[in-house]
């Protein structure tokens, strides 16, 4: 591993003081995707500033008109067992639960995972000199290599990698708010936006600018806590990476849906929000059927490769499993 | 296997030694669990090479990122105190195993993907394989070597031989170490993927399924995974 200068803050505003002195440093939190790729090689910072003690980050309260502030530092096992966050987000919880192992959620913080990078294995590997994202310009392996765990949807020519993360998922059907402050000032940017696509950056995995940290995430009031679901399918029954996991949540009048949200995780660069499947339930009561046709929505323009076509058909069969657990009817 | 007199006992300890028995006490002997050889005190002279017991004066920001940089760091280990000066890439792990010779925690993947390097800190379970040491400073680690008293075994030590929890014993420890801040967050009303009910905080029934929920960080090469849910339910009905 590569020698690094470290030094540790304490304060958001000590934090961004030392960011402005060393402008390439980057934030060590619970570590768990950096210290990895650092020991692959594919992250080499010369300046790491340790965050963990940046008390005031770590809070999870309610803020003015209902809504909930849940810091970055905050570790994803405390998110999800905290009881505001299990009682109005259980999609978000659930989301958190499903994601890597007991240990491993109790190290990264919510900050951590909204950054955390893809596992295309060509990527995590510098062995392999074919790799847009850490090398613009050098080409794509997984194209016409291994690509079962890859995009089937919204992927350029440049990048199919998928974004790992299960919370960033349900974040995107909550349509959470990413709070950053930087010695500019601060702003707050909508999920949606905040995840990049690979478009010809495929070097960019987000829109946090250079000087950027992530104070807390902001998640909407709604209702949708009664009826979601988290589904995640996996080669194993826990502890590994979606193949496709889906984020539903409805809000019932009876059977009647008043509104939806679907999110897929394991098919793009960013979390899957599809607005024309959610359109199709919308007024509508609820049934099977209705399902099936949203699901048929999601997937519309998926283009698998030679290893993923499997992702198309799963993906559209685990809309219908999340919605019909979601809405009580499985 | 000698222990340090200040040795905390933080809430490891589930019970005392009353489920033990003599009969019983035979019956481990066969499986012994081997102790680590390691003498921890609070002036441990660590073996790696390249560090010294002096704090050395680094200073918050280091321009020159081409030399060494050793950071001073804090921490107790098994109750007991260490004041060290590290080279920040250090993990928690090689200051166990390669610094302090505390070579009960292993080295499974060195990536976080197996468990096998599971310990606790401030009581929760953490790989200390992508922890770096330096990130530690003020904080109480616990290695399965501080869980037995002399030659009492902890409560999940003896279910793992009663239970057949092992084979190997590779990924014991681990699995140990992982089990322990398990049942403290069962117990406590943690929620798991997966099961149905994600709003109570009352402790939770720790079903077959339950457990290998929540111990599905810590994998077992040789299957002795019936043993290891068997020996963690058992203690956990205990409680």
């Amino acid at each position: 591993m590569n020698p690094f200068a470290y030094e540790r803050a304490d304060q958001v505003e000590t934090v961004l003081e030392a960011l402005s002195r060393s402008p390439g440093a980057r934030f060590l939190a619970g570590g768990t995707n950096l210290v990895d790729l650092m020991k692959n090689g594919v992250e080499q910072p010369t300046h790491l500033i340790d965050i963990n003690r940046v008390a005031s980050l770590a809070a999870i309260q309610l803020l003015p008109h209902g809504a909930l502030h849940i810091g970055a530092l905050a570790r994803n096992s405390d998110t999800a067992n905290h009881p505001l966050v299990r009682q109005r987000y259980p999609l978000l919880a659930e989301a958190l639960l499903a994601g890597a192992s007991p240990q491993l959620r109790n190290a990264a913080t919510n900050g951590g995972n909204l950054l955390q990078r893809t596992r295309c294995c060509y990527f995590m590997d510098p062995a392999f000199s074919q790799c847009n994202k850490r090398i613009p310009g050098s080409g794509c392996a997984a194209r016409e290599g291994l690509n079962r765990i890859h995009a089937i949807l919204g992927a350029s020519d440049e990048c199919i990698a998928t974004n790992p993360s299960d919370m960033s998922v349900a974040l995107a059907a909550l349509e959470a708010q990413v709070r950053v402050r930087s010695t500019a000032g601060e702003r707050t940017i909508p999920i949606a936006d905040f995840h990049r696509l690979a478009g010809t950056t495929p070097e960019l995995d987000t829109n946090l600018q250079p000087g950027e940290l992530i104070l807390a995430i902001e998640l909407p009031k709604n209702n949708y806590a009664t009826h979601s679901h988290y589904l995640k399918v996996r080669d194993r029954a826990s502890y590994a990476f979606a193949l496709v996991s889906v984020a539903a949540a409805l809000d019932l009048d009876g059977k009647k849906i008043r509104s939806a949200r679907i999110a897929l995780g394991g098919v793009a660069h960013k979390p899957w929000r599809s607005e024309d499947a959610e359109q199709v339930l919308v007024g509508k009561e609820m049934s099977i059927d209705l399902f099936q046709a949203a699901s048929e929505k999601v997937v519309a323009g998926a283009r698998p490769h030679a290893h993923n076509a499997f992702k198309v058909e799963l993906a559209r069969q685990s809309v219908i499993r999340a919605l019909s657990v979601a809405g009580g009817l499985a | 296997m000698n222990r340090d007199d200040n040795e905390k006992k933080s809430d490891l300890r589930q019970h005392g030694s009353d489920s033990r028995s003599d009969s019983h006490h035979s019956q481990v002997t066969r499986r012994e669990f081997v102790a680590t050889v390691g003498t921890v005190t609070s002036a441990a002279i660590l073996r790696f090479p390249i560090f010294a017991d002096e704090s050395l004066t680094s200073h918050p920001h280091v321009q020159n990122t081409t030399t060494y940089q050793l950071v001073p760091v804090s921490l107790q280990i098994n109750g007991a105190s260490h004041q060290l000066s590290l080279d920040p890439r250090i993990t928690l792990l090689d200051l166990l195993r390669d610094g302090l010779a505390l070579t009960g925690t292993k080295k499974g993947c060195d990536h976080g993907q197996c468990g096998a390097c599971t310990v606790l800190v401030n009581g929760r379970r953490i790989n200390s394989c992508l922890s770096f040491a330096v990130t530690h400073d003020g904080d109480q680690v616990s290695t399965i070597e501080g869980l037995s008293q002399g030659d009492e075994l902890h409560p999940l030590q003896s279910a793992f031989l009663e239970h057949d929890g092992l084979q190997c014993g590779y990924c014991t420890p681990g699995q140990i170490c992982s089990a322990v801040a398990m049942l403290n967050e069962a117990k406590a009303g943690a929620a798991s993927y997966g099961s149905t009910d994600t709003g109570s905080s009352h402790p939770v029934r720790l079903t077959v399924a339950e457990v290998r929920e929540r111990m599905s960080g810590n994998i077992c090469r040789c299957g002795a995974y019936p043993g290891i849910v068997q020996a963690i339910q058992s203690v956990y009905e205990k409680l």
